[in-house]
């Protein structure tokens, strides 16, 4: 499986945030996506989740099978928004995304346990700290199988302990043949991975 | 042979679809879900009508149908805009759509309207009955008007699944929402309330406005999601 995206341009509003920006990610690789703010990281995610057309080029994905024929099915999409419902509680909201996204992967207790959440799935999503909302949406990444994952700012709100076992989340996704896109200003703690650096003239 | 994993992505997709009407039901009962906002809306409308009509039990019998399709039409509209707009708000609409390519957006948004529907809207149609009594209307055409509400509502929920995505990235779109809805809903009035009026006169026709009335629920049940897809596939940002 490999994840291309060839001569991407993106806009914001009209105006063109970046453009020409191509890469290819086989499976077990990772891209860091760096920059700074209003560099285009975010959009760079949303155009190559599919989520914004793109102003020029496009992505694709190769062998993916019958189950992720296509990028925005293939892909995880992890937004600044942690997708989940203050109303409901965690284990809802996971149980949820779990039957809603298919491809069913952890449970939604594994993934807590997984996350250091064991024991505070009843909870309303609303009372979580804001580190604790952010661990949240990552099991949220772990209850559905999906090979693609685009991250933006993952870690935000993490703490020291809750970063590193996120690094080795996300290097078990990347050794068992994921794929790996992150737009962060802190280090993720992933090494060999591809480094991409937006904002830069030429 | 061909007709098994067929049955089975479609037992996949009722399953997927359910879990999804499930939570939005949840969300509309739980606190800030805003399921009875409607409901008092419509109480507090049709108990204001006999107070600024007069006691003229008469002319409340004759208007009492049209009264309870128009405060039923305003109050579904009145919870549209938070259709998708809360969805928007907390990140899960991209996820909604981004899953569109394993199953139709169309049919996610159909299933959102459905949860809508019986959360918010399904009240008011429970509601309308004991409302018909203030408007002194006779059983059979409170039971005739409720049978309308029922068959005719869904249909001002999808036109209004349209409008919703439309106005989606709105702050305040729920005026626009009402605004943009609103002609779209008069064919539905309007073959509600006569075959409302044919159950209890009696030279107009009951059977044929009330089956225009289903036609158009079932025709906006196909159009209104569709559009809604399109608009919120065109409209994230």
């Amino acid at each position: 499986m490999r994840l291309i995206a060839e001569n991407l341009g993106g806009e914001r509003g009209g105006e063109t945030v970046f453009s020409g920006i191509g890469f290819v990610l086989e499976k077990g690789e990772a891209l860091i996506v760096t920059g700074p703010n209003g560099a285009g990281k975010s959009t760079l995610l949303r155009v190559v989740a599919g989520l914004l057309p793109a102003a020029g080029g496009k992505v694709s994905v190769e062998g993916g099978g019958e189950a992720f024929p296509t990028v925005a099915s293939a892909a995880h999409y992890l937004g600044h928004l942690n997708a989940m419902k203050t109303a409901l509680s965690v284990e809802e909201n996971l149980g949820f995304w779990r039957a809603f996204q298919g491809e069913p992967g952890l449970s939604v207790e594994e993934a807590l346990e997984t996350v250091a959440l064991g024991g505070l799935g009843h909870l309303p999503f609303g009372y979580l700290s804001t580190g604790q909302r952010r661990r949240a949406s990552i099991a949220k990444l772990l209850v559905s199988r999906r090979p693609i994952w685009l991250l933006d700012e993952p870690t935000a709100g993490l703490d020291k302990a809750s970063e590193e076992r996120f690094a080795g989340l996300m290097r078990e996704h990347l050794r068992d043949g994921g794929i790996l896109v992150a737009a962060t200003h802190l280090p993720l703690g992933l090494e060999g991975a591809k480094a991409l650096i937006m904002g830069e003239v030429g | 042979m061909a007709g098994r994993p067929e049955r089975g992505a479609w037992a996949q997709a009722s399953q997927i679809m359910l879990a999804l009407f499930l939570r939005d039901i949840r969300l509309s009962i739980r606190a800030g879900g805003g399921a009875l906002i409607g409901v008092i809306f419509f109480l507090a409308v049709i108990v204001t009508i006999p107070f600024g009509v007069g006691p003229d039990l008469n002319l409340l019998a004759r208007i009492g149908p049209a009264i309870l399709w128009i405060a039923a039409l305003l109050a579904c509209l009145l919870g549209l805009d938070r259709l998708f707009q809360a969805d928007r708000e907390d990140g899960s609409l991209d996820l909604l759509v981004l899953n569109s390519d394993r199953h139709m957006l169309a049919l996610t948004v159909l299933t959102k309207c459905l949860a809508h529907w019986t959360g918010s809207v399904l009240p008011l149609v429970v509601a309308a009955p004991l409302l018909g009594l203030f408007m002194n209307m006779e059983p059979l055409g409170i039971g005739a008007t409720a049978l309308t509400l029922l068959v005719g509502t869904p249909a001002i929920t999808f036109i209004g699944a349209a409008g919703a995505a439309v106005a989606v990235a709105l702050p305040r779109g729920g005026l626009l929402i009402s605004v943009l809805v609103l002609p779209l809903t008069i064919p539905v009035l309007i073959f509600g309330v006569s075959a409302s009026y044919g159950a209890v006169a009696d030279p107009a026709p009951f059977l044929q406005p009330f089956l225009i009335l289903a036609a158009l629920t079932l025709f906006l049940a196909v159009i209104g999601p569709l559009a809604a897809a399109l608009a919120l596939r065109h409209g994230t940002d």
